[in-house]
């Protein structure tokens, strides 16, 4: 798009056509000189994937680069047992509160929409703070229906510190990002040889969290922000790791991320919330990877409030377009929507049947909001 | 089962109104096929074209009716308010079939009880304000009321009626003809959603409802016989548009995604609320379709006055996947869909 001004300076900065072309052109040569195909490397990242999508940057890529998509998307991993906790405390008559994405996410058998449809009251916020200004509002209890990375739970936690008033309470869903790429890592059938970790979720843990993580599985990783260049920048990092045999953390977003991270953050997180073991959807039990409340916030912990019967969610039998369904498979990065049978005509964003149509950062989501795969390279042109 | 439209559960929704392709498979499968199963003759342009307007031929001339109802919230909004978006709305169907002479127009307003009658003062200078840009004039109108919570506000409709020589569709184009703009995209729906947010946006980011008949008419007399099909990108913005031009005329279409104007005001309020420009409504601009000789004269034409002097040649028709359309992002290419239903600013 034409542009005017400074802000057309900064966006040749970062998106920059010619320079874009010339990275295509060192993505081509490296994976040339690694001499393997496929090269599949994983990004974690829900605004990695709408990035690529967005700008078209999979044309760019060459064929012999596999570029996976993780899981990246809190809401897709949000699994059902904590769907099915939100459902039963609204269909208890406890308002809630959550992000709209969170709305239509299958639980075992039914959504927090449908139970808002059926009656259930459900307020869609911006933000935990909106729920906060919501529940000083009313009389009766609130409870935030809360999900996100570290990124996001930072700001549930500042909130609690913040001393919200009484009626206000966390169910929280919130995961944490690096033990999932652990388990990423292990599995079988992946043959993920770099990660592209997500710039912004580094910018609160650091680039330093990842060392351990190199080390362990002699896999590159490298920190990437959300530019089209940032992204092309980063994956020639990445290549040349390979290409080099060079495990190692390279930090691609200097810009924002520093070796320790944002420390006064951190210590937010962890004063608010302790990782504990706990299933994300499609992937696996992940330990460390879910965050709770600690102990000391236990009056704010809607878990410790309420009395939440997810019992009687186990009599049903679950939908059954839902078992064709391979949404776990995708967010593992071992197929891709194209593969799935359902993507594009039973499952739309209208009427998802998995976690990943629903959420903006879903994979599916957001192929189908981009067209889902068609190889656009070549042919007609102005 | 259609998937993407018709009226699912039995009910109307929101996305039914959206100007996307539910809108169209709603008013295909309700209205048209119902009301106008016959296919079109050569002397008339009806319901089944589902074209801006329709078209009748009187004598050696082309009489172009149409209609159109305006609900907006916020009423008020910056560049402009639901009087002059009622005004520039009809004038601009009209002018998008080529008939830049509105001969009159019609206008209804339904409005809730408890409207501040300054409000509705106000909304009616802004329509005679328009008409007078437009050169146009309301000759008949209607006024109800409807009691408190019935309607949100005030509801406008206007009809217009105009003769014109020669009749531009919207489903002329042939792989060749290249593609333009007649300004930046996605102003208006920004503006609107920025305001709906109370995003509290520094800057000018503002509206651009307009009426267009006499920029239309100003090309159409340089270049005649250049453009050979257009067509105004209202709701669904330029993505709806391009998708139905493609699908109605049977080419794919391919833009260059970086000689598409967008305002930096409307670029910042896109980035920020992850809303495309691309998919924002406009109210006061045009995407012509023009044979590929011509484009250059057309481009010249569209600068040289007031209103188009931002208008870019922004894409080609091909021959190949015909119905879609392909964003070349400069960096790579992607199909670009259509928005489906009411836009969600992206949250996280």
């Amino acid at each position: 798009m034409t542009d005017s001004g400074d802000s057309g300076a900064r966006q040749l900065k970062f998106r920059d056509p010619d320079r874009a072309a010339a990275m295509a052109e060192l993505m081509k040569r490296l994976v040339k000189q690694i001499g393997r195909a496929p090269v599949s490397v994983m990004h974690v990242c829900g605004s990695h994937e709408q990035a690529i999508a967005r700008f078209g940057l999979r044309a760019l890529f060459p064929p012999e680069l596999n570029v996976i998509m993780g899981p990246g998307c809190p809401v897709c991993v949000t699994d059902l047992p904590e769907v099915d906790e939100a459902v039963a405390l609204a269909e208890q008559g406890v308002r809630i509160a959550t992000y709209g994405d969170m709305l239509r996410v299958p639980g075992s058998v039914k959504s927090l929409a449908d139970a808002q449809a059926a009656g259930a009251r459900v307020d869609v916020v911006y933000s935990v703070g909106q729920a906060v200004e919501l529940a000083a509002r009313l009389k009766e209890p609130l409870v935030f229906f809360a999900s996100g990375f570290e990124t996001t739970a930072v700001t549930t936690a500042a909130v609690l510190l913040a001393g919200p008033p009484e009626n206000f309470s966390v169910l929280s869903a919130h995961k944490y990002i690096p033990p999932v790429m652990e388990i990423v890592a292990e599995m079988p059938r992946t043959r993920v040889e770099g990660f592209l970790a997500a710039g912004h979720a580094a910018t609160i843990t650091g680039w330093a969290i990842f060392e351990r993580f190199v080390e362990r599985h002699r896999l590159a990783v490298v920190v990437a922000g959300f530019e089209p260049l940032d992204i092309l920048a980063g994956l020639v990092e990445l290549l040349k790791l390979i290409r080099d045999r060079r495990p190692s953390v390279v930090n691609m977003y200097p810009r924002c991320v520093t070796r320790e991270g944002n420390r006064r953050a951190q210590e937010i997180l962890w004063r608010v919330f302790r990782p504990v073991g706990g299933r994300w959807r499609g992937i696996a039990h992940v330990p460390n990877g879910n965050l709770r409340l600690r102990d000391e916030w236990a009056h704010f912990d809607a878990r410790r409030r309420f009395r939440i019967d997810v019992s009687r969610m186990w009599d049903y039998a679950p939908p059954s377009l839902a078992q064709s369904c391979i949404c776990g498979d995708i967010m593992a990065g071992i197929a891709s929507p194209a593969d799935c049978t359902l993507f594009g005509k039973q499952c739309i964003p209208d009427t998802p049947v998995g976690a990943c149509m629903v959420s903006m950062e879903g994979t599916c989501r957001i192929w189908h909001e981009y067209g889902g795969r068609l190889n656009l390279a070549g042919g007609e042109s102005l | 089962m259609s998937v993407a439209g018709g009226a699912s559960n039995g009910r109307i929704a929101l996305k039914h109104g959206a100007g996307g392709r539910a809108m169209r498979e709603l008013v295909r499968e309700v209205f048209v096929d119902a009301m106008a199963p016959e296919a079109e003759s050569a002397d008339a342009i009806g319901l089944s074209a589902m074209d801006d307007g329709a078209a009748i031929r009187v004598g050696d001339r082309w009489l172009v009716v149409t209609t159109d109802s305006y609900v907006i919230q916020p009423p008020f909004f910056p560049g402009g308010d639901i009087g002059r978006l009622a005004v520039s709305g009809t004038v601009n169907d009209l002018a998008m079939m080529g008939a830049t002479q509105p001969a009159m127009l019609t206008c209804a307003v339904i409005v809730e009880e408890g409207f501040a009658r300054a409000d509705l003062e106000r909304i009616r200078d802004s329509i005679r304000e328009a008409c007078a840009e437009a050169d146009a004039a309301v000759v008949t109108g209607d006024t109800k009321v409807m009691g408190k919570g019935d309607i949100d506000g005030i509801v406008l409709n206007t009809a217009g009626v105009a003769l014109t020589d020669s009749v531009i569709r919207d489903c002329g184009l042939k792989p060749g003809d290249r593609i333009l703009v007649t300004g930046t995209v996605g102003d208006h729906g920004l503006a609107i959603m920025a305001a709906r947010h109370s995003l509290g946006l520094d800057g000018d980011l503002a509206s651009d409802v307009a009426p267009l008949n006499h920029l239309v008419r100003h090309v159409l007399e340089r270049a005649p016989g250049a453009v050979v099909a257009m067509k105004d990108p209202t709701r669904g913005g330029v993505a709806s548009t391009m998708h139905e031009m493609a699908e109605k005329s049977g080419v794919g279409i391919v833009l260059d995604g970086r000689r598409i104007p967008v305002s930096d005001p409307a670029r910042a309020a896109g980035e920020l609320l992850g809303i495309d420009p691309l998919c924002a409504a406009n109210e006061g601009k045009a995407i012509l379709g023009v044979r590929p000789e011509a484009a250059a004269r057309v481009l010249e034409a569209l600068r040289s006055h007031r209103q188009g002097r931002r208008a870019e040649i922004v894409g080609t028709c091909v021959a190949e996947r015909p119905g879609l359309v392909i964003l070349d992002t400069g960096l790579g290419r992607r199909l670009l869909t259509e928005p489906e239903g009411e836009l969600l600013p992206r949250i996280c």
